[in-house]
Order: C-alpha cells, then sequence, then structure tokens
C-alpha cells in the first residue's frame, strides 16, 4: 500500500463472458491485476486462456462484461466509443502477431497513420515516422509497401507505428509469433531498449526464454491468473 | 487516401462512375434538345416581329364537316383596308397571298414561292433591299409586273449578272426585277427566307392567281398593352363586314402571336423538363450502383477499419473515409458526364437536324445532382463502416 510507483494500469474482478449458442463461455473469469508505470510485464499460458481476450481489454478495443478497469485512474467503462478511440491513438501502441499493416501504403506512411488521427499536420507526420522508422533500422525501406518487406521487417515496421505518437504502454500480442530465431531477437532487443527508456511493455508469448526479459511473468490459465513471478523464473506453461 | 483507395480499383471505379457519367451527359444531352426546340418555336415566332395579330380565314362549316383552316374565300383585299382605316393603335398592315411558280431568265428557271404583297410587308418584316427598290403604293395600284426577288433566286437566275432591270416570266407572264432583297438566312425552322419572289399584292391576286381574296392580314400593333383591345375590335369589325349577326361563328381568325408564343414555350419548357427527368433517373440508377460498390469496398476493407479504428480512428474519421470516396466518384463521374453530355448535344445539333441549347443551369444542377447522390447513397455504407466494432473488424478474415 505504500507503493510510490505509480500504476497505471487497475483491473478488479474483470470477467469477459461469450454466449456461443446457449452456453455461456467466460473467457476472462476475474482478474485482478496491477501493473505499475516502466514494467516489462509477460503475459504466457496454453492456447485459449484468455490472454488475447486480456490484451484486446487492456488495449481499450474490448469492453469488460463485468469489473472495473482503470487506466490512470480513469475508469474505461465510462468512456464512449469515440473516447477509447482518443485513449487507444494516445497513450497505447499495438503490435500484433500478423502485423496488421495497411497494404496498399508505404511504410512510412503506414507509420505515420496514428498521427493522422492524433491531428499532426502532414510535414510533422512525415518527420516523426521518418525518425522511428530509423529507431527500427528501417530508414531505407520508407517507400517500400508491406507486400516488399520480410516478416521481420513488417514487424520493425509496425513497432515503429506503435511507438511514433508516444504511448505509454506497449500491447504485443505475440510479436514474434510469425518470425524466425534470428528476427525474434531483433524484436525483443527493441521491446528490451523501449524498457529501458521507461516505457511500460506488455506481451504475450509462448516461449518461456522470450519470457525471461520481461521484469514480471503472468501465468494465464482458464481466464484467471494463477501465478505472478518477478524476473528469471523460468514458467512451465504446460 | 479516396484517390489511393479508387486508384486501386481503377476500372471497378470507372464502372461506377460510369452510371453517374451516363446519368449528367443524359440529362444535359435531353434538356439541351428541349431547349433547342423551345428556342426553335420562339424564334420563328418572333421572326414575326413584335406585337403581331394574324388575321386568317376561318374554317369552313357546312353541315358539320369542318375543312382546314384558311380554306375559305371571304377575307378580302378591301377588309384589310378598313382595319387599317378604322382601328386605332395600329402601325402596319400587310394583307398577302402566296403560291409556288416556276421563275425562268433565260434558259435558267428555279421554283420558289411567289408572294403578292403592300409596300408595308417591308417594314413589318423588317426587309431590307441590297440593289434597287421595294414594291410601291403606285406598284401596287397599277397592279405593275414588278417583282422584288432573294438572293438565293438571285444567285440561282442570274448568277453574277445584276437582276435589277432584267426580265423574268412567272407562270410564263414577264416581270420586270426592281430590287434584291438582303440576304435573311435561314429560319429558325430550317427554311431559306430568300427563296422568295415578291410582288405587289394586286398584280399578285388579279394577274398571277386570279383570286379575289387574301390568304392572311398581318397587323403589327403599336403598343403591347393594345393587343387585346386591338384584337376585339378587328373581330368586331370583321364580322360587322362579313355581316354575321347574333350567336354565328365568325368566318375568319385572329391570333395573338405574343400569346401563342407564351403557350408554345410553356409547352416546350414541360416538354424539357419531361426530359430532363426521364434522364435523371438514369442518375438515380448510377447513385444505387455508388452504393452497391461502396457496400462491397467496405466488407473487402473490413480489416483495413479495424486497424485504422485500433490506431484511434473515431466513428467520425472512418464516416469521412468512406464519404469522401461515394463524393469523389460523384465529382469525377458528374465532371466526365457534363464533357460527354455538351458534347453530344453539339453533334446532335451538328448532324442531327436539330438545334440544340446548352445553357449553364442543367450542367449544374445535374452536377450538384450527382454530387448529391454520391453523398447520399455514400452516407448508409460509410455509417456501416464507421459502425464496425473494432476487435471484430481486425479478426474479420
Ligand atoms: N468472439 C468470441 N466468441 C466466443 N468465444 C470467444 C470469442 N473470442 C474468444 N473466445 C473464447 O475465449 C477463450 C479465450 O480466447 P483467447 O483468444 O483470449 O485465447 P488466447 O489465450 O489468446 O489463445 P492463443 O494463445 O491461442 O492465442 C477461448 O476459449 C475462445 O474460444
Ligand atoms: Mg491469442
Amino acid at each position: 500500500m505504500s507503493n510510490i510507483e505509480k500504476i497505471t494500469i487497475s483491473l478488479r474482478g474483470i470477467k469477459k463472458l461469450y454466449k456461443v449458442g446457449d452456453q455461456e463461455v467466460a473467457a476472462l473469469n476475474g482478474i485482478d491485476l496491477d501493473i505499475k508505470e516502466g514494467e516489462f510485464a509477460a503475459l504466457m499460458g496454453p492456447s485459449g486462456s484468455g490472454k488475447s481476450t486480456l490484451m484486446n481489454i487492456l488495449g481499450c478495443l474490448d469492453r469488460p462484461s463485468i469489473g472495473s478497469y482503470k487506466l490512470d485512474g480513469q475508469e474505461v467503462a465510462h468512456l464512449s466509443d469515440d473516447m477509447l478511440a482518443r485513449t487507444r491513438n494516445q497513450k497505447i501502441g499495438f503490435v500484433f502477431q500478423n502485423f496488421n499493416l495497411l497494404s496498399r501504403i508505404s511504410a512510412l506512411e503506414n507509420v505515420a497513420l496514428p498521427l493522422v488521427y492524433a491531428g499532426v499536420d502532414s510535414d510533422e507526420r512525415e518527420e516523426r515516422a521518418m525518425y522511428f522508422l530509423e529507431q527500427v533500422g528501417l530508414a531505407d525501406r520508407a517507400d517500400h509497401q508491406p507486400n516488399e518487406l520480410s516478416g521481420g521487417q513488417r514487424q520493425r515496421v509496425a513497432i515503429a507505428r506503435a511507438l511514433v505518437n508516444d504511448p505509454q504502454i506497449i500491447m504485443a500480442d505475440e510479436p514474434t509469433g510469425n518470425l524466425d530465431t534470428k528476427s525474434t531477437k531483433e524484436i525483443m532487443e527493441i521491446f528490451q531498449s523501449m524498457h529501458e527508456k521507461g516505457r511500460t511493455i506488455i506481451l504475450v508469448t509462448h516461449e518461456p526464454d522470450i519470457a525471461v526479459c520481461a521484469s514480471r511473468q503472468l501465468l494465464v490459465r482458464d481466464g484467471v491468473i494463477t501465478r505472478d513471478e518477478g524476473k528469471g523464473v523460468v514458467l512451465d506453461v504446460v | 487516401m479516396a484517390f489511393t483507395a479508387l486508384l486501386a480499383n481503377k476500372m471497378r471505379s470507372l464502372l461506377t462512375m460510369l452510371g453517374i457519367i451516363i446519368g449528367v451527359g443524359a440529362v444535359i444531352a435531353m434538356v439541351s434538345v428541349g431547349m433547342g426546340v423551345k428556342s426553335d418555336v420562339v424564334n420563328s415566332i418572333s421572326s414575326l416581329g413584335s406585337n403581331m395579330l394574324i388575321v386568317s380565314p376561318g374554317s369552313t362549316n357546312r353541315g358539320g364537316v369542318r375543312g382546314a383552316a384558311g380554306s375559305r374565300t371571304n377575307l378580302k383585299y378591301d377588309d384589310a383596308k378598313a382595319i387599317k382605316e378604322k382601328i386605332k393603335n395600329i402601325d402596319f398592315v400587310s394583307p398577302s397571298v402566296s403560291r409556288s411558280y416556276q421563275i425562268v431568265y433565260g434558259n435558267q428557271n428555279w421554283n420558289s414561292s411567289v408572294m403578292g404583297v403592300t409596300p408595308e410587308y417591308m417594314s413589318i418584316r423588317s426587309l431590307e433591299v441590297s440593289t434597287g427598290s421595294f414594291v410601291t403604293e403606285s406598284d401596287n395600284n397599277k397592279r405593275n409586273r414588278v417583282a422584288v426577288i432573294g438572293s438565293t433566286v438571285a444567285t440561282n437566275l442570274f448568277g453574277t449578272t445584276n437582276p435589277v432591270g432584267q426580265n423574268i416570266r412567272v407562270n410564263n407572264q414577264p416581270f420586270k426585277v426592281i430590287g434584291v432583297l438582303e440576304s435573311k438566312g435561314q429560319s429558325s425552322m430550317g427554311q431559306d427566307q430568300d427563296d422568295v419572289v415578291i410582288v405587289p399584292l394586286t398584280t399578285a391576286m388579279e394577274r398571277l392567281m386570279a383570286m379575289d381574296y387574301v390568304s392572311s392580314v398581318n397587323i403589327q400593333v403599336s403598343d403591347a398593352n393594345k393587343m387585346d383591345q386591338v384584337q376585339e375590335d378587328i373581330e368586331v369589325l370583321l364580322r360587322q363586314r362579313h355581316k354575321i349577326i347574333g350567336g354565328k361563328e365568325d368566318d375568319f381568325n385572329v391570333r395573338n402571336m405574343t400569346s401563342l408564343m407564351e403557350t408554345m414555350s410553356q409547352t416546350t419548357t414541360m416538354l424539357t423538363i419531361l426530359l430532363g427527368s426521364i434522364a435523371g433517373i438514369s442518375l438515380v440508377v448510377g447513385g444505387i450502383g455508388i452504393m452497391n460498390i461502396m457496400m462491397v469496398s467496405v466488407t473487402e476493407r473490413t480489416r483495413e477499419i479495424g486497424i485504422r479504428k485500433a490506431l484511434g480512428a473515431t466513428f467520425q474519421n472512418i464516416m469521412m473515409q468512406f464519404l469522401i470516396e461515394s463524393v469523389v466518384i460523384g465529382v469525377i463521374g458528374g465532371i466526365i458526364g457534363i464533357g460527354l453530355g455538351c458534347g453530344l448535344s453539339m453533334l446532335v445539333g451538328k448532324f442531327g437536324n436539330f438545334t440544340t441549347v446548352i445553357t449553364p443551369l442543367p450542367v449544374f444542377v445535374s452536377f450538384s445532382f450527382s454530387v448529391g447522390i454520391g453523398l447520399f447513397f455514400g452516407i448508409y455504407p460509410a455509417r456501416k463502416a464507421a459502425k464496425l466494432d473494432p476487435i471484430e473488424a481486425l479478426r474479420y478474415e
């Protein structure tokens, strides 16, 4: 209770219920979780345990069925859809397993997209997008379309896009799930350096050797958090 | 952004636009034809001169069988003289007869319409004589065999020779050419107004056509406000002169050309509106085409919409993105349609033997209509896109 570090994320009794036919499935079944500013949290757990569902709620893409979610002390349930959109734009950067880049526009334009919705003018958009492309080592690929890039390069473009509006929190759902070992290593180095710069990172992964990079490891099973460990412990997922 | 999306599907965008292009083009072409008909009618009536009343013999009506108008023989030259003498507020009275004859000069011959008129005909039709002189009062009194010919007749019979002073034969009678008319060109109905031979009225009636009646009397009233009064005076006078009493029908007709023109121009305006609206239906069909394609486009780009929403696009952002796209289709389609419509109506005007008139109004109206259609039919698909749930959109395969 005497914790002076700022708590960014606070979940209490979060449930997510889906109706399938006439059965109710609880994808999340009572989650209590606090994540402090600057933490690097890895979410682990078997397939279907509810990791992605939890991430979507944390990322304000989805709303919980029951429970309270406070982001920076603000109760998310009270926000309208457009305010959620603003929150995603300002505070959260997403990295998806399948990259989710727009295929018809260049890498640079993809990176600049969040700034379009933040209302930044086009000169500054280009400048900032270019800066972050340089940060992920892809300055020379700025004009390429996503289908002209390798998987690892695409994910780096996506990371640049997640960083471009300087969000507090980066959420990554299996960002290396589609990548080879070499690309995985590069991507994890970027996450490490973001962590060192003080960003809050929440990352879903299946691989224990990725999870050990994190400052905190959470194990999700059947929609509840069953273990919560510090750095260094190797969790047995299965 | 809208252009990127449209360019990505060039063929599809073009086909979608085609509906609008054809719609706008059809509206402009149709309306220009309608307006052309109207201007023809108005021109041909107003070329008779302003404030005109035309008296013609009434139709015969014997035993209930009504003959063609003008088939009666009871409108006399003296009636015209009496109108001129007894009725106030009249500038000119011009009785006339006309018939077609073969005109011969030397070994040349030409078929033309021969008109018998009084000197006032020149003023009432604002004719000019390019060489020589017009028929005079004394020619008319003396039944002189003189003729004033139109420029078409002059070139066909005389070529480069000066016709004035030469003798021509009309119906085998010798006439002396005393003047050539200034060219008036084609009438708005496509008739050659220079293909005419003018002779004194009395000469025509008594020496050429052997008739004691005239085919019509044109009257120019001095003041537009007096038209109705003068018309009534003429009717009273002619009934008196023709001894028509009580409820018996007139044996003549007095037509007010100004009111005729108003009626005709109203009718042709209605025709134009009708043509325009029929063409407008294809614009609406084009709009439905836009809606259809936009619906497909929204479905196809569900994932894109999900990504944009995840990155912070609001309802309004997505709504605008798709609306702009459909409006752009409307605008580009509208512009091309204007080009097509104007081109089409010029072609019709050139080769179709129609007058076509392009005015800014239908161009403006059909253009704004096409933009409006892009907007209207874009709203539903754009709303559908903007309302998508981000999670479901991202999951869409
Ligand atoms: N839209 C939905 N409708 C019904 N059930 C759903 C829906 N989304 C998720 N679920 C269910 O919720 C549970 C959790 O799914 P979730 O995607 O969060 O799993 P996960 O932990 O991310 O799995 P994985 O590691 O395979 O990605 C699953 O049992 C799934 O079937
Ligand atoms: Mg998942």
